[in-house]
């Protein structure tokens, strides 16, 4: 287990440098000179000269390659073109939203996605099974951006139950609230988060339920099922308590995955639901050009992704007895 | 030896197809699929045909007119045919997934069979090359990539190629490794047979399988990411009738007049879905390692 746990931390380095060289790059996938197209078209050579000395762009690859480094561990990502604010301060401003749809969108599609997959493996072959499967491959087909529309139409527009756009009190310092007896900001919170972590969640639902019901069939088949079923235990009992929870593993280690298809989605849900997070300023900081903070929000999204699958890897480890008991 | 391999390799291909056909007839989404993804691939090389209005033909006083005897999907915001529209966007988001999906293929599997041959450092640097682009949430590679290149189809292509290739490299790799121990790549290897040579005519037409059903999978996911960057402005820009833009301009009309944008959508999801369904057919057919077990 401690052997395992050094391993999979010590590749967790290489893995970020990897992802801060790939960032880095990104700098110079632009054609022609960036400081140019920064400045648009009526730019002045001393303009492009100027920035080109400001960006440092005079100095070989590898020094600034090098200075980015340094600079990131200082925690500095650079400054924005545009918000004049440096890109680390605006990118904490908006992280706490992302990751609490991200949070919220998995959760959703946890409990939908086994609920599904335990309900069709249950019924293997009968018609819920195949209703469930049915739901799960249109879920899977199903563009993220226009669920969302689907459901903004039908549940804000048409039925005004929810509202479309927005967000209110963070989940956490709601739900602060609620303990003390203020339950109003915890329903308005909820509210706005329902519609955009329904559609986040839909996709990785689908593709979890499908999982969950190919690791049940081959669950349900081992000896110990059999066993228990034959003292007698309830079939519910069976199923949800002893063959879920061996199920259930598989899922654990596609966890990690699903978080980072969730982020990226995240960008289109955010765009849609006017959500104030990481994906928001993505499609503006793209818009604008703005390619300090494009490079930042990049980098943070791609070490967010890593750490959680680092996590889930460690989570994995700990609840498998065939890792933790090596 | 070597004239025995094909002849071996084509006794064994009869007995698959044999064995394959009535599998072919039981397997629903296979059919359901090859049909969806036949008829769209269809629509859009006779695009110019099919269409029955020109593209750019506006007709302000049927704006947002619903299916009509001459609108047979209605007209978008401009009074412009839907049908035609569609059909010419499915041109677009078609050529570009397959580019895509093509290129993909073809460098992760090169990485991939080389990485599994040989082994070793060369394994050991590819594959942590291919963790640290798997190491980015796939959208947000996509849409980094297309800002600082800027959009336009190849753009868009390379973009989505950039995020691909390590399935296919991942997949390749680990059939390599249980490949190239067989006793037919030994009996090539002892026979003299240089690497490109064991790789590409010994190893690869044994990893085709799993390579076409990612390929299949991955043209719905290559749409789906097409459409996204085309819906939030950063794929084609107008007047190519892409779906994403349809479907996200379409929204700026949603509270009275969403159906632009619902059957834009619903021809991102039909063809993603009918790629999917092919895949998962496939997968049963040529991949049964990875077949969903307990199916029938």
């Amino acid at each position: 287990m401690t052997d395992y746990v050094i391993r999979r931390l010590l590749l967790f380095v290489p893995m970020a440098i990897g992802i801060v060289i790939v960032t880095f790059c990104l700098l110079l996938l632009i054609p022609g000179d960036p400081a140019a197209v920064l400045l648009g078209q009526d730019a002045t050579p001393e303009g492009i000269a100027t920035l080109r000395e400001a960006l440092g762009l005079n100095d070989p690859w590898y020094i600034r390659l090098g200075s980015y480094f340094a600079n990131l561990l200082r925690g500095d990502m650079g400054y924005s073109i545009f918000q004049s604010a440096p890109v680390s301060d605006i990118i904490l401003g908006r992280l706490g939203a992302t990751i609490e749809l991200a949070v919220v969108a998995l959760l959703i599609s946890i409990v939908f996605g086994v609920t599904l997959g335990v309900l069709a493996a249950n019924r293997q072959g009968g018609i819920v099974d195949a209703i469930a499967m049915l739901i799960a491959q249109i879920g899977i087909s199903m563009p993220v951006y226009w669920l969302a529309l689907l459901l903004m139409l039908g549940f804000a527009v048409h039925l005004g139950w929810l509202p479309a756009i927005g967000r209110e009190e963070p989940l956490i310092s709601a739900l602060g609230m609620a303990l003390t007896g203020n339950v109003q900001p915890l329903l308005d919170s909820l509210a706005h988060i329902a519609l955009p972590a329904v559609s986040l969640a839909l996709n990785s639902a689908a593709i979890i339920s499908r999982l969950v019901r190919t690791s049940m069939l081959e669950v349900l088949r081992e000896d110990f099922v059999r066993t228990a079923k034959a003292k007698g235990v309830r079939r519910g009992t069976v199923i949800w308590r002893h063959a879920l929870r061996n199920a259930l593993l598989p899922v654990v280690s596609v966890i990690g995955l699903r978080f980072g298809a969730l982020l990226g989605g995240a960008i289109l849900t955010e765009t849609i639901f006017a959500w104030p997070g990481l994906g928001q300023l993505t499609i503006s900081a793209i818009s604008q050009r703005d390619l300090p903070l494009i490079q930042g929000i990049v980098l943070t999204f791609a070490l967010i992704y890593a750490s959680v699958t680092l996590l889930v890897d460690l989570l994995y480890a700990a609840v498998d007895p065939r890792i933790r008991l090596r | 030896m070597t004239d025995a391999t094909p002849k071996l390799a084509a006794t064994a291909a009869r007995r698959t197809r044999s064995f394959c056909l009535p599998r072919i007839f039981r397997n629903a989404s296979l059919l359901i699929g090859a049909t969806i993804t036949a008829t769209i691939l269809l629509l859009a090389i006779f695009a110019p045909l099919v269409a029955t209005h020109d593209l750019m033909q506006m007709d302000m006083p049927n704006r947002f007119s619903g299916p009509s005897s001459e609108h047979i999907l209605g007209t978008d915001n401009f009074g412009r045919d839907l049908w035609s529209r569609l059909v010419h966007g499915a041109r677009i988001s078609l050529s570009i997934a397959v580019i895509a999906v093509l290129a993909s293929a073809v460098i992760g599997t090169i990485v991939g069979l080389i990485s599994g041959y040989f082994g070793g450092w060369v394994d050991l640097l590819l594959m942590r090359i291919t963790d640290v682009f798997l190491g980015f949430p796939p959208l947000v590679l996509v849409l980094a990539v297309v800002a600082v290149m800027g959009p336009g189809l190849v753009n868009v292509a390379v973009s989505l190629i950039i995020v691909s290739w390590t399935e296919y490299a991942r997949v390749v790799r680990s059939t390599t490794l249980s490949l190239r121990e067989q006793n037919y790549v030994q009996a090539a290897r002892a026979l003299g047979a240089s690497w490109p040579r064991i790789l590409f005519r010994e190893i690869l037409p044994n990893s085709l399988g799993p390579i076409i059903v990612l390929a299949s999978l991955g043209l719905g996911t290559a749409i789906i990411w097409e459409s996204a960057l085309s819906f939030l402005g950063f794929g084609l820009p107008p007047p190519a009738p892409t779906w994403g833009w349809s479907l996200s301009y379409g929204t700026r009309f949603i509270r009275d007049e969403p159906w632009m944008s619902i059957i834009s959508g619903a021809a991102i999801m039909i063809t993603v879905l009918g790629f999917n369904l092919l895949g998962d057919g496939l997968r049963d057919i040529l991949d049964p390692r990875q077949q969903t077990r307990g199916k029938g």
